[in-house]
């Protein structure tokens, strides 16, 4: 009855050997490393890599085979300092159109990469980095939403020659109208339910008049909280591309909450800059009147400007603004009639008045869109190397007014599909319906993360060699078999938290060192129990099955309720503490399988066959 | 049987004991000073070190006439690591903050200081973190209320919650008295604690609840003895190794390690007499008797006389 059948083994092993495969790549460190990406304007190509590599061998730095792949090309160094220097040769030959980040690379070797298996990912109380956390600013946005609100059903209701005596905003986020006679009122009624059929309206008398309130729904409301926070989770990845950082971490937090982690930044400032740009859009006629050509020369007249579109190619725009992206209320990226690429624009009601009134005698002329937005910028200045925030203008299309345009409509002539979404994207992105403020920031300099990195493993390796010692001179062979599963279980919750990606963090690494203090509790249920079992007089083979079989209730109620601190935890925490939830939860769940699967096994393995007549514990 | 070792012969004094730590706590609650951490209060919070042990008169001058003067500062792990925190300053942006501070430290005639992490928290986010850490709190002991609940008696189970409690308030007064700095870390370790107090509490629960079904001459004091006893060699043993590892993380651990390190280390113990004493105590203060834990006769003679029609 101390016999397992062989697929327990087996599955045991398995279990094992995964889990030391997949934690090994813990073992192999970090490579410092450069990663080169493209942008908008520029590709990674083999010409360019290898004019990358002949600069960097003529400054004489050493580095090994430049890894390409989809996001870029990534080349080891040997050493930090040589990862510095080659940054700025980097940056120097190939320009500010590419991405020139530091990245520690892990050093995996290939076969385990095949695998799939990457070492596990580090918090930033472990690598160093900084932590932000955003709150979008949804009072503004709602106040520009109730305000177009407004002014949309002044509009409608002028339209239909149907005359109010005050449209105007209240408190509690409400919109309301009156009109002089009910008639009136109760067909504007109709007539904004059918337009807007996303309010709730409500009808009154008062002494002034007969008045609507209309109302924004919960949904609408949570439409718009949830569009403008995904608004700014998009102009925030592109802007953290930008910087270029290696595995940044942007992600919604709560109801209106963005949470962005950039490991292995230094300059937080730098990062703060860039995030908190606006970019902006403006939309301007070109100047048909004067030669382009004249203006490439110098002579560029009073009233324009000179700028040039993604290819360099220049253009001569009007100074006059005929429209600025903070009224764009949305764009997508779609096909014509004729299946070609095009982009369509909604326009916010002011939006479309005053685009109306730009464009009725611009029917026939080019408009330009102009997109700009502020970039960091690294030259070698006298050998220096220097960073500027330079502020970019750039169109990013022009297209020919067919005719009269107002709240909608659309830009043909585009290219490809990609180009019309990278429009769309460019038009959403300058047209930020919600500004968002950082409430929460946290830097952690890398000399700090190695400290920690450092205790954790010291701490880790001392509890281990403790609790070994105390379970071998308690419990000899029985204290053997706990060790050996102690051992099995820390295999196998890095190989798990590996392979899952989670986190490690450095309250992580106390809840692993926790782990390492509780795991044995189990075991030392199960071998009381036994010593207890033969104490009543059993043999050794059923003291050792009774005492398994009896301590399993006891070690299931006690591990749950455990669990379910674990799993609050979890729930509550951010970041670090969640990092600390996890360890525990998981260590709990592989204590458990080690300890009653793990040393049964062994038990079975060494005393199964032989029914020894005594047992010493 | 063997020796038995008569716990509950010290169960009045151990009650006693009990009540006075209990109403301790709560009167630490209210008035010692807590040390509330960054991410309950928000503010700003700065760990520098510099090159040469800090003088923290000199640096603390320094900051007050950067115009801090609300800036608290003390050594942090060595007596070159300084920690500088002060409440939000609204009027800077944390990037001109972190200037201020940083060009303060410089000028303290310490030598140059090196920002080893800059922490920010808005007021907000702040107390926003201090309410949802208290409703964790307490939704963890209501949801173990309810699993402990379902699966023993219910004296039994009421007895384990209040031990639980008992041990939480007790340690966490122990952390407030000793000046720990009530963060997120401290509440993940009180999270932490109430993890293990409660399966503590349970292996013994469990051995009572068996123990009553074993032993049907002897009064429910000599059952709970009988249980204690049987438990005790495992109890010690764990809440040792617990404890060594928890001395670890105290000891090697830095800043926020240790708070981690100090709850468990202390909760163990206080978890271990609980466990002990207070819980089952309880629950024969609440009538615990044979009666409830016995499943019941008459079920069974209903049970074998259907099972003849």
């Amino acid at each position: 009855m101390n016999r397992y059948p062989l697929w327990k083994y087996l599955l045991l092993l398995v279990a094992l050997g995964l889990a030391v495969i997949y934690g090994l790549p813990n073992l192999y460190g970090d490579d410092p490393a450069l990663q080169v990406s493209g942008s908008r304007n520029a590709q990674i190509t083999p010409e360019v890599t290898s004019k990358l590599e002949q600069a960097l061998t003529a400054a004489e730095l050493s580095f090994k085979t430049p890894e390409v792949s989809d996001s870029g090309v990534l080349i080891r160094f040997s050493t930090p300092e040589q990862q510095l220097k080659a940054q700025e040769v980097a940056r120097t030959t190939l320009g500010s159109d590419f991405i020139v980040a530091l990245n520690l690379a892990p050093a995996t070797p290939e076969w385990l990469r095949h695998l799939g298996a990457n070492p596990m990912k580090l918090g930033l109380d472990l690598r160093g980095g900084v932590h932000f956390l955003m709150q979008v600013d949804m009072q503004e946005a709602s106040a520009k939403l109730l305000n177009n609100y407004v002014d949309d059903f002044k509009s409608k209701l002028r339209e239909k020659k149907l005359r109010y005596s005050n449209v105007s905003l209240i408190r509690n986020q409400q919109i309301q109208a009156g009109f002089r006679q009910a008639d009136l009122r109760d067909e504007a009624l109709s007539l904004l339910k059918r337009q807007f059929p996303e309010l709730i309206f409500v009808t009154e008398e008062r002494e002034s008049g007969f008045w609507l309130t209309a109302t924004i729904t919960e949904q609408k409301l949570k439409e718009m909280r949830d569009y403008a926070v995904q608004q700014n989770l998009n102009t925030l990845s592109k802007r953290i591309n930008s910087i270029g950082v290696a595995e940044p971490l942007i992600q919604r937090q709560g109801a209106d909450r963005i949470v962005v982690e950039l490991p292995g930044v230094q300059d937080a400032s730098q990062a703060k800059k860039v995030l908190g740009t606006t970019a902006s859009l403006q939309f301007h006629l070109l100047d048909d009147k004067n030669d382009v050509r004249d203006a490439l020369e110098g002579r560029v007249p009073a009233d324009s400007q000179l700028v040039k579109d993604r290819t360099g190619r220049p253009f001569l725009l009007e100074k006059k603004l005929m429209l600025t992206g903070d009224h764009i209320t949305d764009a997508a990226s779609g096909v014509d009639q004729n299946g070609m690429p095009q982009v369509s624009i909604v326009l916010d009601s002011a939006g479309g008045d005053k685009f109306s009134q730009g464009t009725r005698d611009a029917v026939g002329r080019s408009m330009a869109t102009l997109f700009i937005e502020y970039k960091t910028e690294t030259a070698l200045v006298d050998g220096k190397e220097v960073t500027r925030h330079v502020r970019v203008e750039e169109i990013i299309n022009v297209a020919t007014i067919r005719s009269q345009l107002s709240t909608r409509f659309q830009i043909t002539g585009i290219d490809s599909p990609r180009e019309a979404q990278e429009l769309a994207l460019a038009l959403r992105a300058g047209a930020l319906i919600a500004p968002i403020h950082i409430v929460e920031e946290r830097t952690v300099g890398p000399s700090l993360g190695q400290e920690n990195i450092d205790m954790g493993v010291k701490a880790s390796m001392l509890s281990f060699g403790l609790v070994v010692v105390f379970m071998l001179v308690f419990y000899r062979v029985f204290g053997l078999f706990a060790n050996i599963a102690l051992l099995a279980n820390m295999a196998m919750l890095i190989g798990i938290m590996s392979l899952a990606g989670f986190t490690l963090t450095l309250p992580g690494i106390a809840g692993i060192v926790l782990t390492m203090g509780m795991a044995v509790d189990a075991n030392v249920l199960i071998y009381e129990r036994i010593k207890e079992e033969l104490r009543n007089g059993l043999s050794p083979g059923m003291a050792i099955h009774a005492g398994y079989d009896r301590a399993f209730a006891t070690i299931a109620d006690s591990n749950i309720t455990h669990l379910i601190a674990g799993c609050m935890l979890f729930a509550i925490g951010s970041g670090p503490i969640k990092g600390f939830a996890i360890t525990l939860i998981l260590g709990i769940l592989t204590s458990l399988y080690t300890t009653i699967t793990g040393t049964r096994a062994l038990v079975n393995l060494t005393y199964g066959r032989t029914q020894p007549k005594t047992l010493k514990v | 049987m063997k020796k038995q070792i008569d716990f509950l012969r010290w169960g009045n004094y151990a009650a006693v004991l009990s009540s006075i730590l209990f109403i301790a706590s709560i009167g630490i609650f209210f008035k010692a000073p807590i040390h509330w951490g960054l991410d309950f209060t928000g503010g700003t919070v700065v760990e520098a070190s510099y090159s040469q042990p800090a003088d923290l008169d000199k640096v603390r001058t320094a900051l007050h006439q950067a115009g801090f003067e609300d800036a608290v500062i003390k050594y942090f792990g060595t007596t070159k690591d300084v920690l500088v925190r002060m409440a939000p300053h609204n009027e800077f942006s944390n990037e001109q903050l972190t200037a201020k501070i940083h060009a303060g430290l410089n000028a303290a005639g310490q030598g140059d200081a090196n920002l080893k992490s800059v922490s920010n928290v808005g007021a907000q986010v702040g107390s926003e973190l201090a309410s949802q850490g208290l409703m964790a709190i307490l939704a963890t002991f209501a949801a173990i209320l309810i699993y402990v609940g379902l699966r023993f008696e219910w004296r039994l189970a009421a007895g384990a919650i209040l031990a639980l409690v008992h041990d939480t308030l007790i340690t966490a007064a122990i952390l407030i008295l000793c000046g720990f700095e009530i963060d997120l870390n401290i509440l993940a370790a009180l999270l932490a604690l109430i993890g293990y107090s409660i399966n503590d509490t349970i292996v013994i629960l469990d051995r009572i609840r068996e123990s009553f079904r074993k032993y049907r001459t002897s009064n429910v004091r000599e059952i709970i003895n009988i249980s204690i006893n049987d438990t005790l060699s495992r109890t010690i043993m764990t809440s040792i190794t617990v404890l060594l590892v928890s001395l670890v993380l105290y000891f090697l651990g830095g800043p926020s390690v240790q708070g981690f390190g100090f709850t468990m280390a202390f909760g163990v113990i206080i978890g271990t007499f609980s466990s002990i004493y207070v819980a089952s105590n309880l629950a024969v203060w609440f009538g615990l008797s044979k009666e409830d834990m016995l499943p019941k006769q008459i079920d069974r003679d209903k049970i074998e006389a259907e099972d003849l029609l």
